[in-house]
């Protein structure tokens, strides 16, 4: 692989993973805020509350995961190599 | 061209390697089949029909031991199914959404308990068959045939109404969401599955004692968690075609 593109995919890869955690990041948090809130009203409701953030938060994660594909095929099968 | 690199060259330490894009390759009828999955995945299919031969041999009135285990199993897959599908249709589907949950599942599991790094193969390594984007991706397109299915059989032809259906403006963005569907659960499966596997490559590398523990079991609840949502959304999916 030609040096320039290497280090190009390299610095991609990380910029990718990194940038596609902040959004998620602050979402998850508020969630998980939010879940605990509901919680402390409504103790009774827990299950329910943990069904639904689990959900939600594999949805946010998603997201990040989507960055880490990209990190993925950059380095690994990145379509720029000869 | 895919390049072949493995994440950490140590094979000096043992279980420290994640081979990303290596493959034991199968050359059966002119395809290229990665060997490795496929054993893992005939593995996890005869663990699953053990269990079930297990629990519905000796069927009794009052449930023990294995059947009252795959009865509780079964219940847990019939809920996650009527949850989403309502009273009337899960029946229909639970026999899809229960396959889906117990083979992600069980193929998740598979791969993180089950120390497959002392099967050496000639070439690329055994683990979870879903770190194979191939095996998320057919997953996701029988979704996905499915969700077709289910509204053509209940609509017919006025199934495709749906697509101009408050107004035609939103054709486009219809159709293209029949595409990011199975992207978006193939690629959350593979990607949540494959990463858990590098993080514990990488750490399992720096720090080859009790570190990597907690990640194993987080590895576990993430797969326990995303064969859980890989079935709801199907399940959700499906639903919505219906409706």
């Amino acid at each position: 692989m030609d040096s320039i593109v290497s280090a190009a995919s390299v610095i991609a890869a990380g910029l990718a993973i990194g940038l596609a955690a902040i959004g998620p990041g602050i979402g998850q948090g508020n969630a998980a805020g939010q879940a605990v809130e509901g919680i402390a009203r409504q103790p009774e409701a827990e299950n329910k509350i943990r069904g639904v953030l689990l959900l939600s938060l594999a949805f946010m994660e998603a997201l990040t995961i989507y960055g880490l594909v990209v990190a993925l095929v950059l380095l690994f099968a990145n379509p720029f190599s000869n | 061209m895919v390049q072949h690199i493995s994440v950490i060259d140590s094979s000096s330490i043992l279980m420290a390697e994640a081979e990303v894009g290596k493959h034991f390759y199968w050359n059966i009828a002119g395809f290229l089949i990665h060997g490795q999955v496929l054993l893992v995945i005939w593995f996890v299919a005869v663990i699953l029909l053990i269990f079930s031969f297990l629990g519905t041999s000796n069927i009794q009135q009052i449930p023990r031991g294995w059947q009252n285990f795959m009865e509780c199993v079964l219940e847990f897959v019939t809920e996650i199914a009527k949850n989403q599908l309502g009273e009337s249709f899960y029946k229909e589907y639970v026999s899809f959404i229960g396959t889906l949950f117990l083979f992600i599942f069980g193929c998740n599991w598979a791969g993180a308990i089950i120390p497959w790094k002392l099967i050496h193969l000639p070439e690329g390594e055994l683990a979870a068959p879903t770190n194979d984007i191939n095996t998320t991706v057919a997953l996701a397109l029988l979704t996905s045939f499915t969700y077709f299915y289910a509204g053509l059989s209940k609509k017919g032809l006025g199934y495709f109404k749906h697509y101009i259906a408050p107004i035609p403006l939103l054709l486009p963005l219809k159709i293209l969401e029949d595409f990011t569907k199975p992207l978006s659960l193939s690629f959350r499966l593979f990607g949540n599955v494959l990463a858990d596997e590098i993080t514990v490559a990488v750490l399992t590398a720096l720090v080859p004692l009790i570190i990597p523990l907690p990640i194993m079991l987080l590895g576990l609840f993430a797969g326990s968690v995303q064969a859980l949502i890989f079935s709801t959304l199907a399940a959700a999916y499906i639903a919505e075609a219906l409706e």
